[in-house]
């Protein structure tokens, strides 16, 4: 392991080619729901699986570009900052995630 | 007094629009009278190759129905051909032995296939390509299937040779020159455009001259000057083209290759005029729809007497009209001493283009695979601006970094000149298109389409269309009012359709690519539509894509508000049985599923299912039989029935077994948005048939179909569609009402708001008055079921499919 990570922060949470590309998976750590999300282009993000709207999970919805449409109302979640896109106000937590050649490993870290 | 008269003889493009031109300028001048040697109205030629690939219909390319002649007064002779023209007396002399006067004369005359006199060029089987019947013999032939040498690769024989492919022919292309339409394209683009054909599974001979087309009583195949011999059941002859100028000349005017006109298409007799491929002007004769149109013009304006534009010549581009296959030319692009050429290739994407620049103006141009740029580049051809030093860095990646910087398209349309031609297939100009909105009041693309055939043909063009509308009207432009798909597009969902199956893009990223999409890949509303799109038109072909599905489509159950689903078994026809309601039972308790309903579609609904648990229940409920109910899907929801003759004492027909028939047959079907029935046994209606997206009523005599119900935001009683006597007729007119649903809806669109847009006649006319057609559309649909009936539980259950669906990641352990 890189020794430039504290090891209490970061879990592996399993390879890049098991998330669907434009797709999510779900996985609970410390009691926590995290949506893992992969983009077309292969870039991988996690946030907090409830949207800011009425808690939707977001893991259910369509991934296009840097966003997830939630499936319940449709409001356009922001990957990468975790802010609804648009007319929408709202913000759901970003997890740090580290790509290394396909292992994902995860940061509970704010 | 009475009005002078004026004949046209020829009702091709050039005739009608001879006369289109004219009724603008000068409606009721002229007493009009019209030949037409083909017995049918005037239809955009330059379209038959669609129809010969099956891509658009005869409907699809009539430009002026009978309609048109009667409402401008124009008495259409249709299937007469004339015989001569007495220029002393002004008498034109039909084939069917009447003579009609004239003061004006307008000859449209056209061009004949030329046919090379080898031997056995008039066996029965060798065909040429210019007209409808030619289209139809072809497409005959293509029923009994085999090979088909197509003599000539030029723009004709190349669409034609697609054509015939696309039919299931075995095509070989049989061309005299090095590479093919060495007259619009370079050797770099016609090396690209021969590979492509290859791998479509045609052969092409270049170099190959033809000796003898050889056969008994019909054409038995082709042998050349080297003795190669190709057999072949039909030989299409499709080399070019020569002016029919024979009826011109007969009657003693000046022809040479073509008849000769001056400037304002007036012949050597000055009450004479004449337009389109049967003439030759300063020289040169044109093949081309565009030029023609500026003859028309040409010749409206002398006909009216107005001031008007005169032609003097054009610069003439080409597109092949081979679908999935750009190639585009313009201008002069032969090599040169003092030419300078910019190339750019990209391999991986398949695109050429080359420009040639002389004196630092752009004098040519050719792409292959990229013709986005088309229009732009031939503009600047024609404008013949110098290309400036600092320009020429960029200047081969077109309009959008013309002048370094990216522009926003619409001032790109913004500086466009009125002259620019917007539609190429109909030779609209930008001009035009500004004029007609400002003049007509148009606020939408379909009334463009109506008032000027922009955009009315391949569709192409539709964004640039748009884009001058937003132009014009600003603000009281509504964007909503075009109906475009998303932001991702500039295209409405009637156009994705035809050009997904025009260009054959069969995956979601292709037509992203091919109709430009404005994002990399897509939005959560464009994404399943075109899912919807491209599996209803390539039914077997197309893989479906998951994760442009809707969660309740990716999961197949319904998603809850906390995030649970629902699971709503099959009950066919709404009927169960003991041992199923047992099952039902003894999954709810294993479970725990917190609530159980009965649907208003005869169904019941388990809710408050985990979603790690789906593929477990299911496997239960397939167990005892069950199958998916779709309650979660834009696909075949439910048919509800009453109990009929079984055991109503009123019922008049076994309303129960019909819902089940159609059940089987509907189940699993993908459809724009979901699609509800039911069968009632009686008029009294027990099943509520009347307001379901497709709802059958059985009477004493039979079975009233009735379509596009809805009980939900809006209330609505269906249309009657049709009464039909048997069961089976009754299976097969709702099958035809689904499949053109299927194949005309656009995504979310429900049956009542398709059959409203479209209308109620419209969809009448095409199942209950052309039993082809029905016919057409069952098998289509019976065929699309054929991939699409199986159970996507039982997949799932045991099959395992898309398990990652169903189970969070496992984190393997904390870094250390």
């Amino acid at each position: 392991m890189d020794g430039n990570f504290m090891s209490d922060q970061w879990v592996e949470i399993g390879r890049a080619d098991q998330i669907p590309t434009r797709g999510a998976r779900l996985v609970r750590i410390a009691g926590k729901q995290i949506g893992v999300f992969k983009t077309a282009g292969g870039e991988v993000f996690a946030l907090d699986n409830q949207c800011p709207h009425k808690k939707g999970p977001l893991t259910e919805g369509i991934v296009h570009d840097t966003g997830v449409t939630c499936p319940l109302h449709n409001w356009v979640i922001d990957l990468q900052s975790g802010k609804a896109r648009g007319a929408d106000e709202g913000c759901v937590r970003t997890y740090r995630i580290d790509n290394r050649d396909g292992r994902l490993f995860l940061s509970l870290a704010e | 007094m009475s009005k002078p008269k004026l004949v046209v003889i020829g009702n091709g493009m050039a005739g009608a629009r001879v006369l289109e031109d004219l009724f603008e300028l000068a409606p009721d001048m002229y007493d009009v009278t019209m030949f037409g040697a083909e017995p049918r109205p005037n239809y955009n030629r330059i379209m038959l190759s669609p129809v010969l690939a099956g891509e658009s219909t005869f409907d699809d390319i009539v430009i002026n129905d009978l309609d048109w002649y009667r409402d401008h007064d124009v008495d259409l002779k249709l299937g007469v051909a004339v015989d001569g023209i007495d220029r002393d007396a002004k008498i034109v002399r039909g084939a069917d032995g009447e003579e009609t006067p004239y003061d004006k004369l307008v000859l449209a005359t056209g061009s004949d296939p030329f046919i090379i006199p080898v031997p056995g060029h008039d066996l029965p089987g060798v065909i040429t390509f210019r007209d409808l019947d030619d289209v139809d013999q072809m497409l005959t032939a293509c029923k009994s299937g085999g090979r088909a040498v197509v003599i000539g690769g030029g723009l004709l024989g190349l669409e034609a040779a697609h054509g015939l492919s696309k039919n299931g022919m075995d095509v070989t292309i049989i061309h005299l020159m090095d590479t093919l339409m060495e007259r619009q394209l370079d050797q770099p683009a016609g090396y690209l455009l021969e590979k492509e054909l290859s791998n479509r599974g045609m052969q092409v001979l270049t170099k190959a001259n033809t000796e003898e087309i050889f056969g008994d009583d019909k054409v038995e195949g082709v042998r050349l000057k080297d003795g190669r011999e190709i057999p072949a059941e039909i030989v299409v002859m499709a080399v070019g083209i020569r002016p029919n100028s024979a009826l011109a000349k007969t009657a003693g005017l000046d022809v040479e290759r073509g008849v000769l006109v001056d400037d304002s298409m007036t012949t050597s007799d000055a009450d004479i005029l004449s337009v389109g491929e049967c003439i030759q002007h300063r020289g040169a004769c044109y093949g081309l729809v565009a030029p023609i149109w500026d003859m028309c013009r040409a010749a409206a304006g002398k006909l009216a007497d107005a001031e008007g534009p005169m032609f003097e010549g054009a610069e003439v581009s080409t597109k092949l009209k081979v679908s999935g296959v750009d190639v585009f030319s313009a201008g002069d692009f032969a090599d040169g001493e003092d030419r300078e050429e910019i190339v750019f290739r990209d391999a991986a994407r398949g695109v050429y283009k080359r420009l040639v620049l002389e004196d630092d103006k752009l004098i040519g141009a050719v792409m292959y695979g990229d013709t986005a740029d088309g229009a732009y580049f031939f503009q600047r051809i024609k404008d013949a601006e110098p290309v400036e030093p600092d320009e020429r860095e960029t200047l081969i990646f077109g309009q959008s970094f013309a002048g370094g910087a990216p522009v926003d398209p619409m001032a790109a349309v913004a500086a466009l000149p009125d002259e620019a031609e917007i539609c190429g297939c109909n030779g609209v100009s930008k001009g035009k298109i500004v004029t007609a909105i400002g003049e007509k009041g148009l606020t939408d693309i379909d009334g463009v389409r109506a008032c000027t055939k922009a955009s009315s043909s391949c569709g192409t063009c539709t964004g640039l269309v748009e884009q001058l509308l937003a132009l014009s009207l600003g603000d009281a432009f509504d964007a909503n009012a075009v109906k475009t798909m998303c932001g991702c597009t500039d295209l409405g969902h009637d156009e994705v359709r035809r050009l997904i199956l025009a260009k054959e893009l069969k995956s979601v990223p292709a037509v992203m690519q091919e109709l430009n999409w404005k994002t990399s890949c897509g939005c959560a509303k464009c994404r399943p539509a075109l899912n919807y799109y491209l599996l209803a038109s390539w039914p077997g072909e197309y893989v479906d894509d998951a994760q442009s599905r809707f969660i309740n489509e990716r999961a197949h159950a319904n998603i809850q508000k906390d995030g649970t689903f629902s699971v709503v078994p099959r009950a066919w026809g709404g009927m169960t049985t003991s041992s199923e309601l047992r099952a039902i039972a003894d999954v709810v308790d294993k479970f725990e599923i917190p609530t159980v309903k009965y649907t208003g579609g005869q169904r019941i609904d388990m809710l408050g299912v985990k979603k790690e648990d789906l593929p477990a229940v299911w496997a239960d409920l397939n167990a005892a039989g069950m199958v998916s109910g779709h309650a979660y899907g834009k696909s075949l929801r439910t048919v509800k029935t009453c109990v009929g003759t079984d055991w109503c004492r009123f019922g008049t027909q076994d309303s129960t077994g019909l819902g089940i028939k159609l059940e089987k047959m509907m189940w699993g079907s993908w459809t724009p948005h979901k699609v509800k029935l039911a069968v009632s046994g009686c008029p009294r209606n027990c099943a509520e048939a009347t307001c379901k997206d497709i709802g059958v009523v059985c009477v004493d005599s039979g079975y009233e179909i009735h379509f596009a119900g809805a009980a939900g935001m809006h209330v609505k009683a269906t249309e009657l569609l049709c009464n039909v006597a048997t069961e089976e007729e009754a299976l097969e007119y709702c099958a035809a009402v689904m499949q053109l649903y299927r194949e005309q809806g656009w995504y979310l669109e429900r049956i009542y708001k398709w059959a409203d847009r479209v209308g109620v006649d419209k969809i009448q006319a095409q199942i209950v008055e052309d039993d082809s057609n029905r016919l057409k559309l069952f098998e289509r649909f019976l065929f699309a079921q054929r991939f699409a009936q199986d159970d996507p539980w039982a997949e799932r259950a045991t099959g395992g499919v898309a398990a990652h669906e169903f189970a969070p990641l496992e984190p393997v352990a904390a870094a250390e």
